[in-house]
Order: C-alpha cells, then structure tokens, then sequence
C-alpha cells in the first residue's frame, strides 16, 4: 500500500527527498547506475547489509580510515616503546637480575599490544565518527517503511537538495527502474528543542562529578594533624612492647628486660661438671709445686681461664696452676665411641695434628712452607707433657683451646669431645706402648 | 515467506559439480531476520531457560561469595602451597582464555580465509569469548592475596610507590594481553552487532525495546556509505585480531616459558598453547551450539556442514596438540636435560599419573574419533567427544602446572598439591558465571549474524562471494 506520511501535525516539514523501495539487491544496484547515470548526485542507498556493486554504482569514494588506522597503530608503537623505555631505564631503572634494562625482545609485548589496542580502538570509534554515528534522529526514521531497510528490503534515497532533483521527474524515473514503492520523505524544520530537565540534570551531574577530584586536590595540598584513614587494618597494631623501646612500667624505662638472675635455659644447666668441663668436683686441689709462688688455683668448680701453659711444645711449665681434672672418661668407653673418636679427629683435628697425631698436618706443612714468622706449630700428642695431662685436660683444650688452637667447643659436641680424647689415647698408645698392651693372641703371633 | 522446517537437511556432501548449501530449507532475507528476531522478541523464554537460568545464577552468586570469602580470609583458602604456588587458579585463568580464542578465530581468522560458513557462528562464538575472557580475567585478579591493590600493575604515575611496573616480565605482558583482548573483542563483538541492533529496533513493539535496541543501535540506517567504512572498519579489525588472538595465548604461554622450571621452559609453548586454545575453544563451542541450533529452531541456519567443519578444525587442532605432545617428550629425551627427562617421565608415571593420562584419552583419544564422518556429522556424537575434549583441555593445563611445580629441580621441595573444596567450587561457580551471561545473551541479543548470513546468501549476483 502506498503510504503517505501526513504531515498536518507538525508545523514546519521541509522535503529531504524521494525514498524508494525495492525488493531486491539487483534491482537497487541497477536503478542505482541508471539513476546516476540520469545526472544525479546526491543519493544514497539503504540496505540490510552490504551489497556488492553498491559502491561503484553510487561512485562512493574509499576511505580514509586505513591510513588513520594506521597512524593510530604506529603511534601506539611509539608511545609503548617510549613509555617503557623511560619508565623502565630513566625515571625507575628496574634492576631484574642483570637483565638489560631495555631490550627489543623483552619489550616487545608490550608494544604488539598496545599497537592492536589503538588501531582497534580507532578502527572502531574512527568508523563511528567518520558514519556520524550515533545519531538518532535522521528523516529516514520517519518512514514507517524504511523500517525494512535493516530486515529485508532495499531503499534509494534521491535528495531534494540535489540539482536535477524535481518531485514528479524523479518520482516517474524511480518507478520507471523499479521501485516497487516511492514516498515522499520530509523532516521537521522546527528546531529541536530538548526537555529542560535534562540540560539541568546534566549540568547538576557535571558538577558533582568535579567534586571528588576537588576534594583529592584539595587533600593533597593540605596538612592535618589527624591520623590517615587506614581501612584494612589487618595486624598493623599490636598492643605489644618491641624491642628498644620506652616501657613506663619498669623503673629502668626499658621495654627489654634481662632473664630472671639464675635462669637456665632447657638443655643449658650442664651441671655435670665432670662431662661438662672435665673436671672432677670432689677431688682435693693437687697442690702446686713449691718452686710455684704463685697462689693456690682457686676453686676448681670455676675453671673457666686456665692459666696458659708456656709457648715451647716440649716445656713442662712449672707455674702451671694445678686443676683436679677427670683421670677417666665420664661416659662408656665401647668400640663405636672410639670409632665415632677417629671420624671426628679426622674431621677436626687431622688437618693440624697429622693423621697419626705427630703435628705434621696438611695445615701445619703447609705453614711451614710458607714459613711465616707467626706459625706456632702444633703440639705432638706423643710428647710427654701430652701423654702426662689427664683425660679431663684433654677434653678442656679441646673445648676451649690452648696458644694458637681455637676453642671446638661450638662445632664437636660434648660426646664427640670424649670421643675425640678416648681416640688420643690410642693414637698415645700407639707410639708408646709395653708388650703387655698387645693381646695375648697377636703377641704370640708374633713371636719368630 | 518460507517456513522454516526442523527437519536436517543433510548439506555436508563436497562434490565440486555442485556446491553445498550453507542455509538450508529454502530461506530468503525476511525468514532468516524472522527466525532470528523472534528469539529475542519473544516475551517468555520457554520454562528451561529459567531452570537454566537459576541454576547458572546460583552458582554464579556462590562464585562471588567465595570471591568475598577469599579476599577477606585470604589465599590460605585454596590449596596452594609450596612448592605449588599456581594450581586451580592459573588452570582456570588459562582454561578460560584458551576457551575465548576460538570465538576470535572465528571472527577474524575465517573472515580473513574468506569461510562464508562462520557467518552462522561468529555471533555465538564471539560471545561465548567474551563471557569466557570476563571469566578467565577474575582469576589472576583474585589470586593476588591483595586484590585492592591490583591496580599497582596498570603503568600510572603512582605517587607513594615511586616506581613503575616491570614491563620485561610475562605477568605484566598478561595484563596487556588479556585486557587488550577483551577489550578488542568485546568492540569486534559490539560492531557486528550494531546492523543487527538495528534490525531488533525497527522491529521493536515496545517503548522499553525500542530505547534499548535505539541506544545500541547508534542510530545505524544502513546507509551504502556507512556500509563501505564499516567492512573496511570490519576487514581491519579482523586483520588486527588475527595476530592478537595468536599473541594473546603466546603471552599467557610466555608466563610458563619464560621461567626456568623443568617441563615449562620451552618453545614449543607459545605454537602449543594456540592450538591448545583453539582446540579447547572449538570444543567448548560445539558444546553449546548444539544444543542452542535444536532448542532455538536454528537447524536451517547453524546446518550439519557448519557442525563439521567445526569438527574439522577441532580434529586438525587435537592432532596438533597430540603432535606436541609428542614432540615434547622426544626433546626431553633428546636434549640430555636430566631434570627434563624427569619431568616427563614424572608427569606419566608420578602421582598425578591419573590427570595425565586423561589429559592424553581425551585430548589425543576422543580427537582422533573425528576422522569418522559420522562422528563429524552426528549431533550427539560430537557432544561426546567436544566434551571430552574440553574436560581433557583441562586437565592439560593442570598437568602442565601442578606437576611441574610440585616436583622441579631440589628433590627436598617436593611437595603434593591437593584442592580444597574452595577451588572446586569456584571453577564450578565460574561456569555459573559464564552460562549466566550465556543464557541473558540468547534471551535478549541476536545470536546469529543476520547482516552477514543475508550478506552471503546466494542471490544470482553476477559477483562470485
């Protein structure tokens, strides 16, 4: 049915053109040509998608938006580039294991990401705004008919503004090229006019929308005494006291407070003095030679700087002070403790005292290469003052050291420390021992 | 008017003399944009929508409950631990994004090979990326412990930290990555949708309906000239998404690459990975195309033939997939690499020997059952094995994570991962999620591309397509 738009209701209407419908792409794409051929210009087609031939029937030009894509991208490309460099390499040089601070290969990424996100972008929004799109209110949308344009029918458009344009010739030749429907589209002249409200609200939200911007410039700049707003709390404040700190509940003002006088740790009593120090608790102080003027040794309960014996490996002082050490090992001698002995000498002691005990260990030869002046040469453990110190003077130089030996205390264990000292003894056995020490069989065995 | 029948015509014959129709049942412009249409315009879906949607949105609800739930308590919720740092978390982010790719593949890919057949899909496909990428994206999101402070890894001036991201690590690739996807995909999506926008508006009955479609729409006439910028603005967008699509995956690959982990540093990731999405992603769509081409009436627009070359794909990418696979445990052998041997040989024989091995039956095994025409062309065989292949989609990047972590280079840390309820139940909320946005997509949007379907329509123009 031919509709005619009425247009009594509206004060003004001005004509914008002919629209003429069609029923297929092929008749559009033909009346297109042949309507262009007439000497029209200003047409345009509408149609539910594209329709090939469309273009060259109407002479539509190509587009720019390629090249404006293109640009897009190449400067995506740039600022990448140039953001991560400069962030990366001059305002916070990002220092990741030795890795150069920019490198194409690393950077990369990046950049390919960003070049897609700003071409697509202005792919999209460039096709937007090169359509003049949105735009909601064309004449074409005053056609009730045109409402098939994006379903399944195919309209021209001959502008009134167009030079050769005449309401009754252009009617006679859109029908003459097949328009199954002609109609005359018109538009509202008058002036659009928008409800106020939404210039107000619009105007209202503006404003509203400046003011927490405001509010955080303005907080910037600004200094108070009052505490940050702190949202996450999480376990930021702890009533506790920290170290170093002023406590006012104890008359020194320190929150660090020192072990009740007496305390032990668990496993530190160590009041075995016997295991502990070598040192037997009820044995009578040994008296000191006469030719000694000094004093007694003091209480043997406290032996904890003996006095130095002298520097000669083969001088038995004679200002030694006398201590009551333990004459045998406070822990069961068995096969495996002389075994465990000799792995710790080995590990301990060999490098210095020689594998046999004689003082020609690796370090010690090695010293006496280099024959530097400071070189104290370790004592042999087959020397007599050695063979004479008893087992709990052994185990004291052990832990503590003696001249140039460092204390083992912290590295060998107090079980490993008798170990060690049971194992002297053999090694002192070896190079000092009577025929009744060898057992009865292997005496024997020797004999010619 | 033709009516349109849901009887399956049976377009998947190749014979050169004549050519395969790709909309069966004798449809022409108006039936096609009313076949459409009325899904959307309908004014009650039909009662398994709802069902559907209430499950879907109950779990999503659970999903952002436990959103909450972790961000309060903290990641000490999931199972991670060491040496197992990455578990359900990262498998579903990559599970997720690899799911997303195919849509793109569709979009773009296939347009730039010029197959006339995606016109049918990419609607639903795109969507499908979409609401897939908004999944995947709330993962590494949340597995950060301190979500509020996760803008730190946008590049902005920040004041009180005084530095600047590290843009040669892979994680700060990721979040160029996927957010350039998303949002790259969501403007293709949007595009597309605008000429078919505007059909739902100039249809539209109500006053409610004609705002919406009104305002989406931007005010499209289908102008010629408007036309013209808009293929070239299309063509553009495809040629851009094509490399990003393929770039997208390599960077998410580029998260295991990159590190030194034995079974993660290598370079067949970033090839393996795409055809790993792809596969994953196809499969994913075969899962919900065909159940929405019978329950929609679509049967004469989404036809056997698309379903197979869909297939096709699905077969070519599993095979690909298997290919690396291969290829990987030779180079293990090959290169002499001690702790890449054992990585290999741990992944098949080790404790999570379980996931491995179903990674390899459902991903290699239910693949190789497409080179079967039947099983190409039948609608429930191929939902058996697309889901196959999505659930041993999976698991690959379980295997690939969780094994390699929890046994890498210093036998003494070791350490066994094993999922909390909570992971388990945010991947199930996740799928919530997903089918949530899913279902309101087919409610209130055009899933077919009608623009592009009439576009490709045969209508005796003297141009070849």
């Amino acid at each position: 049915m031919a509709e005619q738009m009425s247009n009594q209701s509206e004060p003004e209407t001005k004509l914008v053109g002919l629209l003429a419908e069609f029923r297929s792409p092929e008749k559009l794409v033909a009346a297109a040509e042949q309507v262009r051929e007439e000497g029209y210009r200003r047409i345009d087609a509408f149609t539910p998608f594209p329709v090939h031939g469309l273009d060259e029937a109407l002479a539509i030009r190509p587009t720019v938006l390629p090249w404006v894509v293109l640009g897009a991208g190449v400067s995506g490309a740039v600022a990448a580039l140039a953001g991560q460099w400069w962030t990366n390499t001059i305002d916070y040089p990002f220092v990741v294991s030795g890795k150069p601070l920019f490198s194409l290969p690393a950077n990369i990424p990046v950049t390919f990401e960003v070049i897609i996100l700003f071409a697509g972008f202005t792919a999209f929004f460039g096709m937007l705004v090169l359509n003049g799109l949105p735009r909601f209110v064309q004449p074409v949308f005053r056609s009730q008919r045109f409402r098939r344009a994006t379903a399944d029918r195919f309209f021209l458009l001959v502008e009134a503004a167009d030079a050769r344009f005449s309401v009754e010739n252009t009617r006679q030749l859109l029908s003459a090229v097949g328009a199954a429907q002609v109609e005359e589209l018109h538009d509202d002249a008058s002036p659009i006019r928008l409800p106020s409200w939404i210039g107000w609200t619009l105007v209202t939200l503006a404003i509203l929308a400046l003011l927490p911007p405001l509010w955080i410039a303005r907080a910037r700049v600004v200094q108070s005494d009052q505490p940050r707003w702190h949202t996450f709390i999480d376990m930021d404040y702890q009533p506790k006291a920290k170290p170093q700190t002023v406590s006012t509940l104890f008359a020194d003002g320190r929150a660090d407070r020192l072990p009740v006088a007496g305390t032990v740790a668990r496993g530190q009593l160590r009041d075995d003095v016997r295991l502990y120090q070598g040192i037997d608790p009820d044995a009578q102080t040994p008296q000191p030679e006469p030719s000694n003027p000094e004093p007694p040794h003091p209480e043997p309960s406290n032996p904890s700087e003996p006095k130095p014996e002298a520097a000669k490996p083969a001088d038995a002082a004679a200002s030694e002070p006398a201590v009551a050490w333990v004459t045998e090992i406070p822990l069961p001698v068995t096969d495996p403790m002389m075994r465990r002995g000799q792995q710790q000498y080995n590990i301990y002691c060999a490098a210095c005292h020689g594998l046999a005990g004689e003082g020609d260990g690796l370090v010690a030869r090695r010293a006496q290469e280099l024959q530097q002046g400071t070189w104290l040469p370790p004592t042999s453990l087959h020397s007599e003052p050695v063979r004479l110190q008893p087992v709990g003077q052994l185990f004291h130089t052990i832990s503590h050291g003696v001249r140039k030996m460092p204390p083992y205390a912290a590295q060998i264990s107090v079980p490993d420390r008798w170990a060690i000292v049971l194992y002297i003894r053999a090694l002192q056995r070896t190079q000092n021992a009577k025929p009744e020490d060898v057992p009865s069989e292997t005496w024997k065995a020797m004999q010619p | 008017m033709s009516t349109a029948t849901q009887a399956a015509i049976d377009n998947t014959f190749d014979d050169p003399g004549r050519r395969a129709p790709l909309i069966t049942g004798g449809q022409d412009y108006t039936s096609v944009t009313d076949m459409v249409c009325s899904l959307a315009e309908r004014r009650q879906p039909p009662l398994a929508w709802y069902v559907a949607f209430g499950i879907s949105s109950t779990l999503a609800a659970m999903f952002f409950g436990l959103i909450g739930y972790l961000i309060v308590t903290g990641i000490g919720v999931w199972g991670n631990n060491a040496p197992v740092f990455w578990a359900f978390d990262i498998v579903n982010f990559v599970f997720w994004v690899g799911i997303g790719h195919a849509g793109t593949l569709i979009s773009a890919i296939l347009f730039l090979f010029r197959q006339n057949w995606r016109t049918s899909i990419n609607r639903f496909a795109e969507a499908m990326t979409i609401f897939a990428v908004t999944c995947a994206a709330i993962f590494p999101g949340i597995h950060v412990g301190r979500v509020w402070f996760a803008y730190w890894l946008a590049p902005y001036p920040a004041q009180h930290l005084e530095m600047w991201p590290n843009f040669r690590s892979p994680l700060l690739w990721d979040v160029f990555a996927v957010n350039t996807y998303a949002s790259i995909s969501a403007l293709f999506w949007y595009m597309g949708m605008i000429p078919d926008l505007a059909t739902l508006r100039d249809r539209a009955t109500t006053k409610w309906r004609q705002l919406a479609f009104g305002i989406a729409a931007l005010g499209w006439n289908g102008s010629a000239r408007h036309w013209m910028r808009y293929e070239t603005a299309y063509m553009l967008l495809a040629a851009l998404a094509t490399p990003l699509v393929l770039s997208v995956h390599s960077v998410v690959s580029f998260d295991f690459a990159v590190s030194q982990v034995p079974g993660w540093h290598t370079t067949i990731f970033p090839p393996y990975f795409v055809a790993g999405a792809v596969f994953g992603g196809f499969a994913m769509v075969i899962l919900l195309i065909v159940p929405a081409r019978q329950w929609f009436g679509l049967k004469h627009l989404i036809t056997l033939r698309h379903l197979e070359n869909m297939n096709k794909i699905l077969l070519a990418t599993g095979t690909i997939v298997g290919s690396a696979y291969a290829i990987e445990f030779f180079i293990a052998w090959y290169g002499g690499n001690a702790y890449e041997r054992f990585a290999f040989i741990n992944r098949a024989l080790g404790p999570y020997a379980w996931s491995y091995w179903t990674m390899i039956a459902c991903n290699l095994g239910a693949s190789q059952f497409l080179w079967l025409k039947k099983v190409r062309t039948t609608p429930w065989m191929m939902l058996i094995v697309a889901a196959a292949v999505t659930v041993g989609m999976w698991f690959e990047r379980f295997v690939i994570i969780v094994t390699s972590l929890s046994r890498d280079f210093l036998p003494s840390s070791w350490g066994f991962y094993k999922p909390t309820a909570i992971d388990i139940l945010m991947f199930i909320g996740s799928f919530g999620l997903f089918f949530t946005m899913f279902l309101l997509f087919v409610r209130y949007l055009p899933m077919v591309a009608m623009a592009e379907v009439k576009s490709m329509m045969p209508h005796g123009h003297e141009e070849e397509h």
